[in-house]
């Protein structure tokens, strides 16, 4: 035996180990922040999380403070966000992938899709205010917020859904149109039956950025005590990121109990969904294998 | 309004052929030539497609003969910068024009493709698709159509237990031959097949052929192959594509026992392709 290859296999395996530990390292770090985090927020905000804490609105007073209109306010902005972002995106998406011709043109207008998701949501915000508050006088309403959170999220909507129409094969398209299919059938009764599951993945991914966003909420003006429920889609609100970012800074300590009460509750919102989401990715590949 | 148009001509058809005792032909092309950007794919080809016949397009890669089947329902159009010239009748009809629109022509002309490319649902709903992309909501007729078209395909004893169930289940021979029965139920006149046995293995490529044979009295087959055996099987004419000319078309047994063009010869005996 080469002792000479021994040891070169020796050192290999060596790096090969160490390599391992790295990587390992690597993960444990985000673990470790993940734990750190529940921890901290799970020992101050348990306690808080009874009925009353649900039924109470906001407060001066931090033991008697609730989040009810901000629970409620969040729901009513997902009931805008929801309808207006997925209509909107899916039928840009459907519109980018089955029927726009595939030229510059197309290509410029989808790299600038692409570019919108990156932008921060705080110009997003500023968009909202000039537009939606003050020239198309919607106030500081649910249906302002709604439309800047769809504009905020569309981005994102239209490249997911897009990603789950490309990614139905061409020979299903052939398929259909071999059989006398229109256009508007093939995508109805083939192609989106296929990706809906993608689609909706990603959608459901993206209504959880909406619920947890605070920046657009901030310079929309969106006010935090707010002693009423929402009556309409003009309705004056409060979210619930708005809630937590009020209690949050304000300096006596039960309000930070209150603050992590309230954080427990939008992440298991925003678990809730992502499991959704989850679920929904899983099926649809499991559909589409053949 | 189109439909029953095409219905009458298909009447008169018969008619003429009991009266004068010939082979009608479905397709006729005359001059056909068709350019992929400034690639000219289809070189002035005049072919015949016969009425219950089966006619088999056979030679090399490339050579132009899935352009020529796709431009026949013309899918070849899907791909973008096709420019196509010449005359193509589909039952005295020409195809090429603005006046017959491709989901009528495609209603009257199914297609098989290479890989087996059922939908990502049920049996059933597979073969329901085309009757009810044209407007067939009846469940009962629905059924009857679904039942009659896996018979027809020969899948019927095979799948009846389980006609609700994911075609993904499917073997691929299995699934090449629920894609036939997908074209059977729109009642066709032409089914158009690329390469349909390609994928498969020898005991499915031979159902498959047992099929076409079965099939063919109800309904015309114009198969691009590559596999010569299996045109002088199944075929009862056959064409030579080369280079996108047709060299020679005639019956298979003559083409392929006396071809007259030494090119025929050659690739036949499989001294080139």
């Amino acid at each position: 035996m080469d002792h000479n290859l021994q040891a070169k296999i020796s050192r290999r395996i060596a790096k090969d180990s160490a390599m391992k530990w790295l990587f390992g390292s690597a993960a444990a770090i985000l673990v470790a922040v993940i734990a750190f985090l529940f921890y901290g927020i799970g020992a101050d905000g348990v306690d808080r999380l009874n009925l009353s804490f649900f039924t109470n609105f906001g407060s001066r007073f931090p033991e008697k403070a609730g989040l009810k209109a901000a629970l409620v306010g969040t729901l009513a902005l997902m009931a805008v966000v929801i309808p207006v972002s997925m209509f909107i995106g899916l039928c840009s998406a459907i519109y980018l992938e089955e029927y726009a011709p595939k030229n510059k043109w197309t290509a410029f207008i989808e790299m600038n899709i692409s570019n919108l998701a990156g932008v921060p949501s705080v110009v997003f915000g500023l968009l909202g205010l000039t537009v939606f508050v003050r020239a198309m006088s919607l106030g500081n309403s649910i249906l302002a917020a709604g439309l800047t959170m769809s504009l905020l999220i569309l981005p994102i909507i239209i490249v997911a859904s897009q990603e789950a129409i490309r990614s139905v094969p061409d020979a299903l398209r052939e398929a259909s149109y071999g059989m006398g299919a229109t256009k508007w059938q093939t995508i109805l009764h083939v192609i989106l039956p296929s990706a809906i599951g993608s689609i909706l993945t990603g959608s459901i991914l993206s209504f959880s950025r909406a619920i947890g966003e605070t920046a657009p909420l901030i310079v929309l003006g969106i006010p935090v005590i707010v002693q009423f429920l929402p009556t309409g889609p003009l309705s004056t609100f409060t979210a619930l990121p708005m809630q937590i970012y009020d209690w949050a800074k304000r300096p006596q300590p039960a309000f930070a109990d209150a603050a992590s009460a309230g954080i427990i509750v939008l992440l298991i919102m925003l678990v809730t969904m992502n499991a959704f989401a989850i679920y929904f990715r899983n099926r649809s590949e499991k559909k589409l294998k053949n | 309004m189109t439909t029953t148009l095409v219905r009458n001509d298909k009447e008169t058809q018969f008619r003429v052929m009991k009266n004068e005792n010939w082979q009608k032909p479905v397709y006729e092309t005359n001059g056909l030539n068709l350019w992929y950007g400034t690639a000219h794919a289809l070189k002035n080809i005049d072919l015949s497609i016969n009425e219950k016949e089966v006619t088999a397009i056979i030679g090399p890669s490339g050579c132009g003969k899935s352009t020529y089947l796709k431009t026949l329902n013309r899918m070849v159009e899907t791909v973008g910068g096709v420019t196509i010239s010449g005359n193509v009748t589909f039952m005295g009809n020409n195809i090429l024009g603005k006046s017959m629109p491709v989901e009528l022509l495609r209603s009257k002309v199914g297609m098989v493709f290479q890989k087996p490319n059922p939908f990502p649902k049920s049996i059933y709903e597979n073969v329901a698709f085309g009757p009810k992309i044209h407007g067939v909501r009846n469940k009962a007729i629905l059924d009857i159509i679904v039942e009659d078209s896996l018979r027809k395909a020969a899948l019927w004893d095979e799948v009846k237990d389980r006609l609700h169930k994911s075609a993904y289940g499917l073997s691929g021979g299995q699934q090449q031959r629920l894609c036939i029965a997908r074209c059977l139920a729109v009642d066709p006149e032409v089914i158009l097949m690329d390469e349909p046995t390609s994928a498969l293995d020898p005991v499915s490529t031979h159902k498959v052929e047992e099929l076409i044979r079965s099939i063919k009295n109800d309904v015309t087959i114009a198969i691009v192959t590559h596999n010569m055996q299996q045109a002088s099987r199944i075929s009862d004419r056959t064409a030579f594509f080369l280079n996108g000319e047709i060299v020679e078309c005639d019956r298979t047994s003559t083409l392929f026992s006396t071809p007259t063009d030494e090119r025929t010869d050659d690739y036949i005996n499989g001294r080139f392709g």
